[in-house]
């Protein structure tokens, strides 16, 4: 499903170039369940970005759904970002001034879809997600949980193929984050490939792979059921930063 | 994404800050309102100047003795003016075609009396056809009798108010009044006619102009009004009647002017200042333009991680740039439709203080307004929702 081939990502800081992503190649399958782990400022949300086509690599090659992202023009990287992906993010990122359904609407909204179909297929998604109750609550009357199980409705709600989350348990408590990685593993179950950016272990690890970052570079290649060798190479990537 | 879905995401986002959405739009409305009450003040003079003169009749020559050059200057200074007499009046009148009517006029100031009552009133010397010329009407009996010019007779028609306050109660058709030393009978009674440049025509007595010119003791005429047929026909006539006068006269002496002329010099004078006056106030527009610049450069600055969120969802750059344009537009258009209603309610109040101005505000000011006001929103608009399309959308979700 989506073929990474050499990717680089430099960004430039007054004089001082930073290379956030060095010669990454990677290869995920659809249905796939991935872990990225690694130390702050190691890259993983610029690979992110990257795979959304939110960021474009300055160096490499980019292929998705067998297309090569660096040919597609504006329009059309809008396009994919609506219809190929979803995104969930640490921070929620809901509209405070629409309701809880009314944020799950917004992708429809932007696509066209017409008002009663779009009514509907929120209604159903916040259902999925064991929300209709709070459909008519603005996100300040919502608990975090509740938050991210809005932006996972609204993320969804165009049946996108491939799930990025950026730390989406992050910001939640343990029953919270639960909840969320239950919802995110049952919806990879139904066939979405899910990326997920994550610190904590107990997410991790039920991610059929793992990916470790170190400054920019796949350090380690492992899987869910052995943790504990990624957990290892990402302390030793720590203590590393640590000492500088 | 339809046309009602945009405007009503923008009329949400406009909601969610009441207090500065509607500040900005109070500028358009008070900008609209100027527009509005100021355009209308000068259709209103204008339409006064009009109505003014066109209860005097259309299609009108006015002549006068004496040129406009000298007539205002000092005593001794240019000639005197031959008088403009009643043979005059009908020799341009034999000898211009072109004439309809003519109406010879007098004026000056006597006391009319009845019994007891007494009354200072302007004497009018008129004819007959002055019924026609001047637009009048009577309430009663009948007008000056159709006889030569230069024949009196012991005839008067009086005015409204005169009527009422000599006769209260009583018919004054067939009484005699005192007229200064002379007596005369009553034949008919005016109309209401109220002000006619400048003489209450219901304070008036009127009586044949050569008994009036006796009265008076005048040996020329105040006025000669002159009735050309056709509107086409104005500029000839006016320059046939100047050339009998100044042959009679051996100089020219008096002064022909067409009414229309007049009337039309006043009318474009104030229509200019009537686009003035409303070209000042839509340089107010322009200053509520910029409010409304204002408060959506902060709409996106504010938001600049909803609009990394909606690039993340897959809404086009267009999309996003017709989504703030359409709030600068609706709140824009908002103001334009409230300064409507204000100005609105402003001409009507000016109106109802000032019943004889009749203030309306044009309809090209109004459609100008709400075209202006729709358009301010668009051109100041367009600065602050382009730079909401040039955000790169991973720094506008980091809320850089
Ligand atoms: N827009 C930018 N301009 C300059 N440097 C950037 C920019 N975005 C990211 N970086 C740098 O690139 C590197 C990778 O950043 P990235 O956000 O991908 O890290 P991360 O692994 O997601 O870290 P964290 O766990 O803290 O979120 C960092 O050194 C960061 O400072
Ligand atoms: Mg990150």
């Amino acid at each position: 499903m989506i073929r990474l081939e050499g990717i680089s990502r430099t960004f430039r800081v007054g004089a001082e170039p930073v290379h956030a992503l060095v010669q990454v190649s990677e290869e995920i399958a659809a249905g796939e369940h991935l872990a990225i782990m690694g130390p702050s400022g190691s890259g993983k949300s610029t690979l992110l970005h990257i795979l959304g086509c939110l960021d474009r690599p300055d160096e490499g090659r980019y292929e998705l759904l067998g297309r090569d992202v660096a040919r597609l023009d504006e329009t059309e990287l809008s396009l994919v970002r609506r219809h190929t992906i979803g995104f969930v993010f640490q921070f929620f990122h809901l509209v405070p001034r629409l309701t809880a359904i009314e944020n799950v609407e917004l992708p429809m909204l932007f696509a066209g879809v017409e008002p009663e179909e779009r009514r509907e297929r929120a209604r159903r998604r916040l259902d999925a997600v064991g929300l209709s109750p709070r459909a008519d609550h603005r996100p300040d009357q919502l608990s975090g949980g509740e938050r991210q199980r809005v932006a996972l409705a609204r993320a969804t709600v165009l049946d996108p193929k491939l799930l990025l989350a950026d730390e989406p348990t992050g910001n939640l408590d343990t029953h919270s984050g639960r909840q969320v990685l239950a919802l995110l593993e049952e919806m990879n179950a139904a066939g979405l490939t899910l990326v997920v950016v994550t610190h904590d272990p107990a997410v991790a690890r039920r991610a059929r792979r793992i990916l470790v970052l170190q400054d920019g570079r796949i350090v380690h290649r492992g899987s869910g059921e052995r943790i504990g060798d990624a957990l290892a190479v990402l302390q030793a990537a720590e203590d590393e930063e640590r000492a500088g | 994404m339809s046309a009602r879905d945009l405007l009503l995401f923008a009329a949400r986002a406009l909601r969610g800050h009441r207090l500065r959405s509607g500040l900005s739009l109070l500028g358009v409305a008070i900008g609209v309102a100027a527009v509005i009450a100021l355009t209308a003040l000068g259709e209103g003079a204008r339409r006064y100047v009009v109505s003014q003169f066109s209860q005097i009749g259309t299609n009108l020559l006015i002549v006068l003795p004496g040129r406009t050059e000298t007539s205002g200057g000092m005593p001794g200074f240019g000639g005197v003016p031959n008088d403009l007499t009643l043979a005059d009046a009908e020799a341009v009148v034999r000898a211009v075609p072109e004439i309809d009517r003519a109406a010879p006029l007098v004026m000056g100031s006597e006391t009319v009396a009845w019994g007891e009552r007494q009354r200072q009133v302007a004497l009018v010397g008129g004819t007959h056809e002055m019924l026609e010329v001047r637009r009048l009407a009577l309430a009663r009996g009948r007008f000056l009798p159709e006889t030569p010019w230069d024949r009196g007779a012991a005839v008067a028609v009086l005015g409204q108010t005169l009527a009422r306050e000599l006769f209260p109660g009583t018919d004054p058709v067939g009484e005699v009044v005192r007229i200064g030393d002379w007596r005369m009978r009553v034949v008919g009674v005016l109309a209401p006619r109220g002000m006619q440049l400048g003489i209450d025509m219901d304070d008036v007595a009127v009586v044949p102009v050569a008994t009036a010119m006796k009265m008076l003791n005048r040996r020329s005429l105040f006025r000669l009004l002159l009735q050309v047929r056709g509107h086409a026909d104005i500029d000839r006539a006016r320059e046939q009647v100047r050339r009998v006068l100044v042959e009679r006269h051996g100089e020219e002496d008096v002064t022909v002017i067409a009414q229309d002329a007049v009337l039309s010099a006043f009318s474009s004078i104030l229509g200019a200042l009537t686009m003035a006056l409303g070209g000042i106030a839509a340089i107010s527009l322009a200053v509520a333009g910029v409010g409304i610049m204002n408060v959506m450069l902060v709409a996106v600055s504010e938001r600049t991680r909803e609009i990394g969120l909606l690039l993340a969802l897959g809404a086009g750059r267009r999309q996003i740039l017709a989504a703030f344009l359409a709030e600068a537009i609706l709140l824009s258009t908002a103001g334009g439709l409230l300064g409507l209603a204000a100005g609105w309610g402003a001409v009507r109040g000016l109106v109802a203080l000032f019943p004889a101005l009749p203030a309306a505000p044009p309809a090209w000011a109004v459609a100008a307004a709400l075209a202006l006001s729709v358009a301010v929103g668009a051109l100041f608009g367009v600065l602050p929702a382009r730079r909401a399309t040039r955000l790169d959308p991973v720094a506008a979700l980091a809320g850089r």
